[in-house]
């Protein structure tokens, strides 16, 4: 069974690598690599796989994925700008691939138990763009 | 791994009536939607694609150039379209959305390689809403195609 719980943070970023020319990045990266930097409203569905525990009939406590969330995803992001402020950022492209992987590295050693595990990372940057991850898996068929 | 998906809309009109069966039967199976002089949607299509990372962009596909692939293939030749005269493919087969999903995926498939020359990304699969409640998705391998 899986159990997803959403979060919201807004934040500015820049796309852009200091090992590419600026011209390079704008072919790259397009209107993100802006070097003043851009916002957005980003929505996180966090996927808990597991099955229900026999006395509490949950998988995970909401409650205690929320104040993860809070803790993990809300306090680093929200209104920052993740260049500046949110490591990994200051050496990596925060891509919405690059956020739902530090999310999940964040989350997975709140979430995972010998009953269940971190099963998805969904970052939406915007309603039409959104990236899934679902760790370090090989990228087979 | 990742998967990258992106979304898409176009507003196109259709019928669903099959050669195969009779008026009457048409209507009991298709009903409004078997009206003769056919009716919309606003479709919403989200096309998905999945592999690693590219190390220098930190990113598993060029959404440019999804974007591009998608405009061409699907969103421009279907916008504002009749899709049972203007595209091929539903001349002979019944618009429903179980076969345009299949429609979208093939031709995506078909022109994957070109854009996307190597190993990854990888098409993954398309989903497509007809209206807000009623949704048909495909994987890609799901699908017969000369390409992967």
């Amino acid at each position: 069974m899986v159990i997803t719980r959403k979060v919201e943070f807004s934040a500015s970023h820049v796309c852009r690598n200091p090992d590419m020319s600026d011209r390079d990045n704008r072919d790259v990266f397009g209107a993100e690599a802006n070097p003043l930097g851009h916002g957005h409203n980003y929505v996180v569905e966090v996927s808990v796989s597991g099955q229900p525990d026999a006395v509490t009939g949950m998988v995970m406590d909401l409650k205690d994925l929320k104040e993860l969330l809070n803790r993990e995803v809300i306090e680093p992001y929200d209104h920052r700008f993740l260049n500046f402020e949110t490591p990994p950022f200051d050496r990596t492209v925060p891509t919405p691939e690059n956020i739902a992987r530090d999310i999940w590295t964040r989350l997975e050693p709140g979430v995972a138990s010998r009953t269940r595990k971190l099963h998805a990372v969904r970052v939406y940057e915007t309603p039409d763009l959104f990236v899934d991850y679902f760790g370090e898996s090989p990228c087979s068929e | 791994m990742f998967r990258v998906t992106r979304r898409y809309q176009f507003a196109a009109s259709h019928r669903l009536h099959s050669p195969q069966l009779s008026d009457a039967e048409n209507q009991r199976v298709y009903g409004k939607c078997n009206n003769p002089y056919g009716h919309g949607h606003n479709y919403v299509l989200e096309v998905s694609a999945r592999g690693p990372l590219d190390p220098m962009s930190g990113r598993a596909i060029d959404p440019d150039a999804l974007d591009d692939l998608v405009m061409e293939r699907v969103v421009v030749p279907f916008d504002r379209c009749n899709l049972n005269d203007e595209v091929t493919a539903f001349l002979f087969t019944v618009p429903t959305s179980e076969n345009l999903a299949v429609e979208i995926c093939r031709r995506l498939k078909e022109s994957w390689d070109a854009v996307f020359p190597g190993e990854w990304p990888k098409l993954d699969g398309v989903r497509i809403a007809e209206t807000p409640r009623n949704i048909f998705e495909i994987r890609a391998n799901e699908i017969e195609s000369s390409h992967r």
